[in-house]
């Protein structure tokens, strides 16, 4: 209530020209609405669950690069909800970004500090560099207090070097060789650990990270399907969508299906087409 | 689901918990009789307790009656089995399946306290939502709105229903996470019990 009389009194002292958009914006979420959902939830109606990615996403740095990897299974509680979605996000011709926990959070907040960054290449003139994106997404996600659900494994190649980084929902990074986040981050940090070492060749390291991948696929319940792979080098970079495609459906029935007429039921009303418009 | 003279039951070898694989390789499927298959999901530790339950009843039905239980009489002895925990239920989702004194196929649902029910066909567990349908519109023709009531079952072969099985397992691997590694399929039909497994995806 403060807030609503602290703006009126802007709006009226100024007289007409200044108006509530003058109030400088404060950021985050309104929870304005919180009695009511609390209210309603009362009542029996419940929110609609979000779709998690339960994920497994790894990146490591070698000797030339950055090699980020993902899987590609996207699930709604116990369901598939997408058996070969795209966790691997675009950032910059550069960088690129690996996205776990809420889907609809990681894509939008990659989305939109992809376009800062493009913004800040064509303000400054220059490419941009892993730790611009990394200030961008940390002061973002830190000013959501952990609301806006996305844990990412950020790479990538700049004038400065290789970089990797992981972020987490409530704004806090590290910086580190090789990283893996997600509900698989356990099965894929088991491999990396055992044997990740300095200087890995571009062979080596896609090896690496498919197996940790892989790991993930089939030891977390919440990834699964087919690895995704991006090379990050200086000047160049190599997204290998669908790298390896370990599960293959096992069994195609050759019978086929029919559906006959009378499979369902019709109530036995007569079909009144809709009035077409004069 | 049953048929004209045999029954198919069919079960996932995965058994997991939370978001972790415990192991890919575990049967859900107990023969408790020469005729009479029960496979269930839900708690394990129960079902284990269950199978003993029933099989020490059914010992000691054998030496009284000198004769191997129907499918029949199973079922009302495993509903009162589970009926008998009313209050401290079994956790498990049962199925029973065999054939029975006029060698047909015959398939009993149940729930956790012991309501049971003989229907054409059936499925339990975190997958049955994505298979029932499928079996409904495959198995259930034509549609139970329409009056006069016609047969409800259609009558598959053997070789379509085990084709049917295998299709809708690997249907249901896709869609959901706790369904996979191999599926353990159970003909039963007058030459006895015949047991195969097949591949599913892994992940």
């Amino acid at each position: 209530m403060g807030y609503m009389c602290w703006s009126s009194e802007i709006a009226y002292s100024g007289g007409m020209a200044r108006f509530a958009a003058d109030v400088p914006t404060r950021g985050g979420f309104s929870f304005d609405l919180c009695q009511r959902n609390e209210m309603l939830l009362k009542k029996g109606n419940q929110l609609p669950t979000f779709r998690k990615t339960g994920t497994t996403i790894v990146g490591l740095v070698f000797e030339d690069g950055v090699i980020l990897g993902a899987d590609t299974r996207a699930t709604e509680g116990p369901i598939v909800a997408d058996k070969n979605c795209e966790k691997i996000h675009y950032m910059a011709p550069n960088i690129y970004c690996c996205g776990a926990g809420t889907a609809a959070d990681t894509e939008a907040v990659t989305d939109m500090v992809s376009s800062q960054l493009q913004l800040h290449r064509y303000a400054t003139g220059r490419e941009s560099r892993v730790v611009t994106a990394l200030t961008l997404l940390k002061s973002h996600l830190f000013s959501y207090q952990g609301h806006v659900s996305a844990a990412l494994v950020l790479g990538g190649v700049d004038i400065t070097g290789p970089h990797l980084h992981t972020v987490y929902p409530h704004g806090s990074t590290d910086t580190l060789p090789f990283a893996t986040m997600g509900s698989g981050s356990l099965a894929a940090m088991a491999i990396f650990e055992s044997k990740f070492r300095e200087g890995l060749t571009r062979d080596e390291g896609i090896k690496l990270v498919s197996e940790a991948i892989c790991s993930g696929i089939f030891n977390d319940l919440g990834s699964g399907s087919n690895v995704d792979v991006c090379v990050i080098t200086r000047g160049q970079t190599e997204y290998l969508r669908n790298h390896q495609l370990p599960n293959p459906r096992t069994y195609v029935s050759s019978r086929g299906y029919n559906f006959l007429k009378g499979h369902t039921g019709k109530t036995g009303e007569p079909y009144i087409p809709p009035n077409p418009r004069r | 689901m049953e048929g004209a003279d045999y029954c198919v039951i069919a079960a996932d070898t995965r058994l997991s918990v939370g978001y972790s694989i415990y192991t890919r390789d575990y049967s859900k499927i107990c023969k408790l009789a020469d005729k009479c298959v029960m496979a269930s999901s839900g708690f394990q530790g129960d079902l284990k307790a269950l199978q003993k339950n029933l099989a020490a009843k059914h010992l000691i039905y054998q030496h009284q009656h000198n004769k191997q239980m129907s499918c029949p009489a199973m079922a009302q002895l495993l509903s009162n089995t589970l009926y008998y925990k009313r209050f401290f239920p079994y956790y498990t989702f049962n199925i029973l399946g065999g054939l029975d004194s006029d060698e047909k196929g015959c398939v009993f649902t149940y729930d956790a306290v012991g309501s049971y029910e003989r229907v054409g066909y059936s499925a339990h567990g975190t997958g049955a939502g994505l298979i029932i349908p499928v079996l409904d519109n495959q198995l259930k023709s034509p549609s139970p709105l329409l009056l006069p009531a016609k047969d409800a079952v259609t009558p598959l072969s053997e070789m379509e229903a085990v084709d049917l099985v295998k299709d809708v397992f690997a249907s249901a691997t896709e869609r959901d996470i706790y369904t996979g590694d191999k599926v353990e399929i159970l003909v039963i039909n007058a030459s006895g019990i015949r047991q195969e497994l097949m591949e599913l995806r892994k992940d």
